[in-house]
């Protein structure tokens, strides 16, 4: 008697060949299942890409601006009166030996700006006018988009700097033509326009005149409102610990110290929670997906029950037809994975574009969102699989 | 040795149906046989036996020297692989799936290389006369071109055994008689071919008739005169 005989061994190669196979006479129904994988992994890429992308915004803003900027506001007395900074604030904190720079603004509340003497009083635009002094940009960051900021001994007349906002509302788009506005009764001519400040935003809205010019023409009384400070990089919280009790040694709980970059974080993290809401919405797209594929498996096991058969006469084992419908139920997966992928790459980059963001679609999650899409596939083709397996030849031949 | 042995074999389905009650058949290297029947007589579960698709409920079953019962469901596979080549009335050709890998597919599972199988589908297609439809599908071919790339995708791993179940069924008497002779002239070379049929006229052109009723052998009759292949080689297999 002869040795038992033994079935025959499919290359890798024809096993992808036959797991396609079933795919390309179906292309339609394939193409709709393997849509319904795109759109969850689609939803997921571009929800982590356009939140990693705006994460990649505030690092590069954080770069730009660093996150060693703290602010020292007065606050309210312990019989909740306003309090005031006093005047030797600013000299006391440049004593401290980790500060880098200082300086401060002032907010003036009762005088108002506008663009000519014709707007009537209550029209302010939400402008907030402002002594700033000398040292401002350095310290906070300030870059003018056109002209410059104030600088002696300008600083001493009517001339006025424009926050980004500020001069959107006003109306000025340049410094060239010398424009001028109207400030509490006297008019200032512009010298220059800022940037965007992500990291003070309230500023943006702000028209900066020189302390001195504050002083002699608006009425100011020289208490600075906000003192903002740079320290070196290792030394922020113990400077923040130190600044109450620098600026008012009798009443450091008058003192409020804040860090902007603070802030600008804690915003992140609450975009990233309805981030992660969208993120379970693209979870059940990719469930619903993964159920359409088991569904389209299932029809195309049933539909195929001669070709099964007539693979099993031709000498097919259970195993390779088990492989053959799994690897086809894995490449509809990874079909819509790929789509759905670029979907999602597609999606941020036009996002991020839209915003001005740099486009990131972090590694983890695209290698992640192919290894899902596999993994629905495998999960989506194992019960039609096993079902055609489980066929005998004979059934399957019978059955047309 | 016989590439077919069937002894005192039963098969029973489930719901208590005795398709087939107690064969015996030996079928010799290179012989022609018609198993010939009504239907329901038993004939399609005798082939479905022979062809190792379906295992009997009791009796012994020798396919090429092997017994089934002892066999494993991949060893079967196997043993169909190496052995057997199937021809069924409905073709079972796969639409929009051109001729050539067809045929080519009547390799796949013998671990036989790409290349190669493609090759060896060129040859078959040839010997059945085909060799100029390598690119068609099956749409475009008649339905005896049909049959006849289902016989070159039965020969094309060159098994002892043929199994034909109906082979010219679907077809008109034309396209039936090119599937026979092509079918006899497979027979001449050296393969045993076992025509499963319920024409009697057909069945009277093989040298061998088995008619089947109601799961016996009732009348196994021989051309006189006709001598298997097997015989005529001295039984090399």
């Amino acid at each position: 008697m002869s040795a038992p005989p033994r079935p025959g061994r499919l290359s890798p190669g024809d096993v992808l060949r036959v797991g396609a196979a079933g795919l390309r006479s179906r292309r339609l129904r394939v193409f709709l299942s393997a849509l319904g994988i795109a759109i969850g992994i689609a939803a997921m890429i571009a929800v982590v890409g356009i939140s990693s992308s705006s994460q990649a915004e505030l690092d590069r803003q954080l770069d730009d601006l660093g996150t060693n900027l703290l602010t020292v506001e007065p606050g309210r007395s312990s019989d909740d009166k306003p309090t005031q900074l006093p005047d030797e604030a600013l000299g006391m904190i440049a004593r401290i030996a980790s500060v880098e720079a200082v300086s401060a603004v002032a907010r003036l509340p009762d005088v108002h700006a506008y663009r000519n003497e014709h707007v009537h009083p209550a029209q302010t635009g939400s402008l907030t006018v402002y002594a700033g002094r000398l040292d401002l940009p350095e310290t906070v960051g300030l870059s003018p988009v056109s002209g410059r900021w104030l600088s002696l001994p300008t600083a001493d007349f009517p001339t006025a700097v424009l926050g980004w906002t500020a001069a959107q509302r006003l109306g000025i788009d340049g410094t060239a033509a010398q424009p001028q506005i109207v400030v509490g009764s006297h008019r200032f001519t512009v010298v220059g326009v800022l940037r965007p400040v992500p990291l003070a935003e309230d500023l943006d809205r702000a028209v900066f005149v020189g302390w001195s010019a504050a002083a002699a023409y608006l009425g100011f009384d020289g208490h600075a409102t906000t003192v903002y400070t740079r320290t070196a990089e290792d030394a922020v919280v113990e400077v923040r610990m130190a600044l109450p009790r620098t600026v008012k040694p009798g009443a450091p709980n008058e003192v409020l110290v804040s860090r902007p970059s603070d802030a600008l974080a804690a915003k992140m993290i609450t975009e990233n929670a309805f981030g992660g809401l969208l993120l379970g919405l693209g979870a059940v797209a990719l469930l619903v997906g993964g159920i359409g594929v088991t569904n389209t498996m299932v029809i195309s096991v049933l539909e195929r029950r001669s070709e099964i058969g007539l693979r099993r006469a031709l000498g097919a084992t259970r195993g390779q037809i088990l492989l053959q419908f799994l690897v086809e139920s894995l490449l509809l997966s990874a079909l819509g994975g790929l789509g759905g992928l670029l979907i999602g790459v597609v999606v941020t980059g036009g996002y991020a574009a839209t915003q001005d963001w740099p486009a990131v679609v972090p590694l983890w999650a695209t290698v992640g969102g192919f290894t899902a899409t596999l993994l629905i596939g495998a999960v989506a083709g194992l019960y039609p699989a096993v079902r055609a397996a489980r066929l005998t030849p004979t059934e399957a031949l019978a059955g047309i | 040795m016989n590439v077919v042995e069937l002894t005192d074999v039963t098969k029973t389905y489930p719901g208590g149906v005795r398709a087939v009650r107690g064969v015996s058949l030996d079928i010799g290297y290179g012989e022609a046989v018609a198993v010939v029947g009504r239907s329901g007589s038993g004939k399609s579960s005798l082939l479905n036996l022979i062809g190792t698709l379906d295992r009997p409920s009791s009796g012994q079953v020798r396919i090429g020297g092997h017994d089934v019962a002892a066999l494993s469901d991949r060893q079967l596979s196997g043993l169909r692989a190496a052995t057997i080549g199937f021809v069924f009335q409905q073709f079972h050709l796969t639409p929009g799936v051109a001729v050539r890998a067809a045929v080519a597919d009547g390799l796949l599972y013998s671990s036989v290389a790409a290349r190669e199988r493609l090759r060896r589908a060129d040859t078959a297609l040839e010997r059945v006369g085909l060799g100029h439809r390598l690119h068609h599908r099956p749409h475009e071919l008649s339905g005896g071109e049909r049959q006849r790339v289902a016989i070159a995708r039965a020969l094309i791993g060159d098994p002892p055994l043929l199994l034909a179940d109906e082979p010219t069924g679907n077809l008109d008497s034309a396209s039936g008689e090119t599937v026979l002779g092509l079918l006899t002239e497979l027979n001449a070379a050296g393969t045993t071919v076992v025509v499963i049929t319920h024409d009697r006229e057909l069945a009277a052109r093989l040298p061998r008739r088995v008619e089947v009723a109601d799961g016996l052998i009732v009348r196994d009759e021989r051309e006189p005169g006709v001598v298997p292949f097997a015989a005529r080689i001295g039984a090399a297999r």
